[in-house]
């Protein structure tokens, strides 16, 4: 029953040119945005690089998607890096945060992955005609909260009104800057095989506890989102291992997701092991339950570390005794190949390609 | 996991320490031959790819995909019909949230949505159920597709909606069966299969004995199976064991959830409800006949094939798409013409690419790591 072509090395070949062809920069074919273009996967990838890069044309050929980190003349030391992030979570206000402590978080998270100290926050609020002013009270009171406890001021800011049903009661921009030292650099293409993957605590909790909220599944589970700032950790998993190549914050798409990213980027495999990957046991029951995969689940305080294996106990150690990593572990390593792949070593001792996250199975998590 | 007991029912069916003695009988009985196993369920062909079970499986075992994924088998004009009905003035149309994505002849429903029809996605008929009654002024349609798995909450639901008097809700009745279905692959020119792992979820409902002309008409072993890896691996060495001693016959490896009668309750609501179709067509099948249920007329009233007018207009599969022999396990998801070029889970262009369930969507993701291990590309994993 085999036709032409399909010997094992002819149909690995396909497998390697339909994969190459991906990497490549997707073109954007729909003629509508879909809810898909903002799972943070496949289709956000194509919206970026298949539309965004290239309309951008010259002006956006520094584009990075998470932070930029920028020279100064007159910083000669330091450089500056630069984020900004937007938020439509639904709803407001879940388990464990709320889109306010969600903006400040989320936004410090870019800047600290790239290795920054984040000094300050601008604030854009869109409203829509009829919210509450005790809802939006609550809101801007959870922002100062998380800015002081963070660390950062939020320096400027703007309001503006949408007519009712032109917005979905509440979207927050907030850009960031921050400082990244002397020297340090952060990045995938630093990626070296043999160096080890390290994942800062369990997973999946934010987009769980969103769904949870939000789609009264009449699943009685205590979730909480672990929306926490991480730029913290991330100091001192530097000052522990210097040479770590490379931090991810796996929001959208999850683990999964940004692991490929990390993959593509640096041209070489990540071979994790599912029973090293830390999910609470309510979280794990959940996603049994929906059909869902942790892996691909969002989360908005977990920090993932690419370090090289020397220093990768150390960096272990710094993770677990900062804040929010008590249940960190080293989850897996870099291999040669097959590059731009993630493999999972499954419980059941099988193995299997890991892919990023396709179409959307919670929209609005962030 | 942390700081919590195993999750019971789950982590005790993934144990390396359980798997190892299954692989070695099923390399002991299969060895010196090649044996086509098909797995009916596409939650079992899933659940294969996840746990990584093609790559703990010696090559003499070779398993074939078989058409129990309700997504992949809902034909081309069927999403067209659905895509009219959410584009109706007033219509909240409520799906699952893998029918989203499935192309019709022109575009998904997800491009219906982008273009402004109310689809929303629900988990449940249930959840659609509850938007009727927040929406008395709209007519919130359910798009119902699957198995006899689905199919008695699916009838549930309209008995509720009778005895609450709503008006207001209507189901798009697309619920097949499974057993024509099996009969014809096994009528199927050139089919070689040696035995089955038979639906897990179908056989709560209907049990074991619809499965009897498996093994009195045509030979073969079925085995009804669970769905966490030692389930599929003993269901496989129960089927060997099976061809080893000539004995076909149906077994009951799931035997924790599935009883050998089914559920009279479930049985019951689908009699009540619902009748069976003279014929139905599969994606990449054909019209098969009797293989399909739709509201019985006395529920005209909540079958919103009656309620409003859908085109009903055949479409034909597009050419190059090989669904149908995958679904048939003729063709392995890899031999088709368009797989992982043209047609990729985020740009599918047959329903088995859709679908986690889907033998195809379930190759893309999962399948490339085995197929690499068997062409002797060894791949060291994390220590």
């Amino acid at each position: 029953m085999s036709v032409p072509g399909s010997s094992l090395p002819a149909q690995i070949e396909r497998l390697d040119r339909a994969r190459v062809a991906r990497r490549l920069r997707e073109p954007m074919r729909e003629e509508r945005i879909t809810l898909s273009h903002g799972a943070g996967g496949k289709a956000s990838h194509s919206l970026i690089e298949g539309l965004i890069v290239p309309t951008l044309g010259p002006a956006g050929a520094a584009l990075d998607e998470d932070s930029a980190v920028v020279s100064l003349a007159g910083l000669p030391a330091a450089r500056l890096a630069f984020t900004t992030d937007s938020y439509v979570v639904s709803p407001l206000f879940f388990p464990g945060g709320d889109i306010g402590s969600l903006a400040v978080h989320g936004t410090i998270n870019d800047l600290a992955t790239a290795g920054a100290q984040p000094l300050c926050l601008s604030l854009a609020l869109i409203l829509e005609e009829g919210l509450e002013v005790e809802v939006l009270r609550a809101v801007v009171r959870s922002i100062g909260e998380a800015a002081i406890a963070a660390g950062v001021t939020i320096a400027t800011g703007d309001t503006k009104v949408v007519p009712r049903g032109k917005a979905d009661r509440l979207f927050i921009n907030t850009s960031g800057i921050g400082l990244v030292a002397e020297g340090l650099s952060l990045s995938p293409i630093n990626v070296r095989v043999g160096d080890r993957v390290l994942l800062s605590g369990p997973i999946g909790d934010h987009g769980i506890a969103v769904m949870l909220a939000r789609e009264a599944l009449e699943i009685e589970a205590d979730i909480r989102s672990d929306s926490a700032p991480l730029h913290r950790m991330v100091a001192d998993v530097l000052a522990a291992a210097p040479s770590t190549r490379a931090f991810k914050d796996p929001t959208r798409g999850g683990v999964a997701t940004t692991l490929n990213e990390i993959a593509r980027h640096a041209g070489v495999a990540i071979a994790i092991d599912e029973r090293r990957i830390p999910v609470r046991a309510d979280v794990r029951a959940a996603c049994e339950m929906l059909g869902l995969d942790p892996l691909h689940i969002a989360n908005e305080g977990k920090l993932i570390a690419i370090v090289p294996a020397a220093e990768a106990d150390a960096a272990l150690q710094a993770m677990r005794a900062a804040a929010h990593g008590a249940d960190a572990a080293i989850i897996g390593e870099v291999l040669e190949g097959p590059q731009d792949m993630v493999l999972l070593k499954t419980e059941a001792g099988g193995s299997r390609v890991l892919d990023m996250l396709v179409g959307d199975p919670l929209p609005r998590i962030c | 996991m942390i700081g919590e007991p195993a999750l019971r029912f789950v982590d005790e069916y993934r144990r390396p320490e359980l798997i190892g003695p299954l692989v070695r009988e099923i390399e002991q009985r299969s060895e010196g031959r090649t044996l086509k196993i098909m797995e009916v369920c596409g939650g079992h062909t899933h659940a294969i790819y996840k746990h990584g079970l093609e790559d703990l499986l010696p090559k003499s075992i070779d398993l074939v995909h078989g058409p129990g994924c309700p997504v992949c088998v809902i034909p081309m004009g069927r999403i067209d019909d659905a895509i009219a009905l959410a584009r109706q003035p007033g219509v909240i149309f409520t799906t699952f949230g893998d029918m989203m994505r499935v192309p019709g002849s022109k575009g998904s429903l997800l491009d219906a949505k982008a273009e402004g029809a109310d689809v929303r996605f629900v988990y449940s008929p249930l959840d659609a159920l509850k938007l009727a009654r927040q929406n008395p002024d709209r007519q919130v349609v359910f798009f119902a597709i699957g198995f006899e798995t689905t199919a008695p909450s699916t009838a549930a639901t309209v008995l509720r909606a009778r005895a609450e008097g709503l008006g207001n809700f209507s189901v798009f009745c697309n619920h097949v069966i499974i057993v024509p279905a099996i009969k014809a692959i096994l009528d199927s020119p050139g089919m070689q299969l040696r035995g089955f792992i038979g639906p897990g979820h179908v056989s709560t409902i209907i049990g074991l004995r619809p499965f009897d002309f498996v093994p009195e008409r045509y030979g073969l072993p079925m085995v009804v199976s669970g769905f966490e890896p030692t389930d599929i691996l003993q269901s496989i060495v129960m089927i060997l064991r099976q061809i080893d001693e000539q004995r076909p016959s149906v077994e009951n490896q799931y035997a924790r959830v599935v009883r050998n009668d089914g559920s009279a309750g479930g049985l019951a609501v689908l009699a009540e409800t619902m009748e069976l179709r003279p014929f139905f067509e599969w994606r990449g099948l054909g019209f098969i006949s009797q293989s399909a249920m739709k509201l019985r007329p006395e529920f005209a009233e909540w079958d919103a094939e009656a309620r409003f007018a859908v085109p009903g207009v055949r479409v034909t599969d597009p050419k190059a798409c090989q669904c149908g022999e995958v679904l048939k396990g003729v063709i392995k998801p890899w031999e088709c013409k368009v797989f992982g070029t043209a047609c990729t889970p985020d740009r599918p262009i047959g329903t088995c690419m859709v679908s986690p369930e889907g033998a195809c969507a379930a190759y893309f993701t999962y399948g490339r790591y085995s197929l690499m291990k068997r062409a002797g590309q060894e791949v060291p994993v994390s220590s």
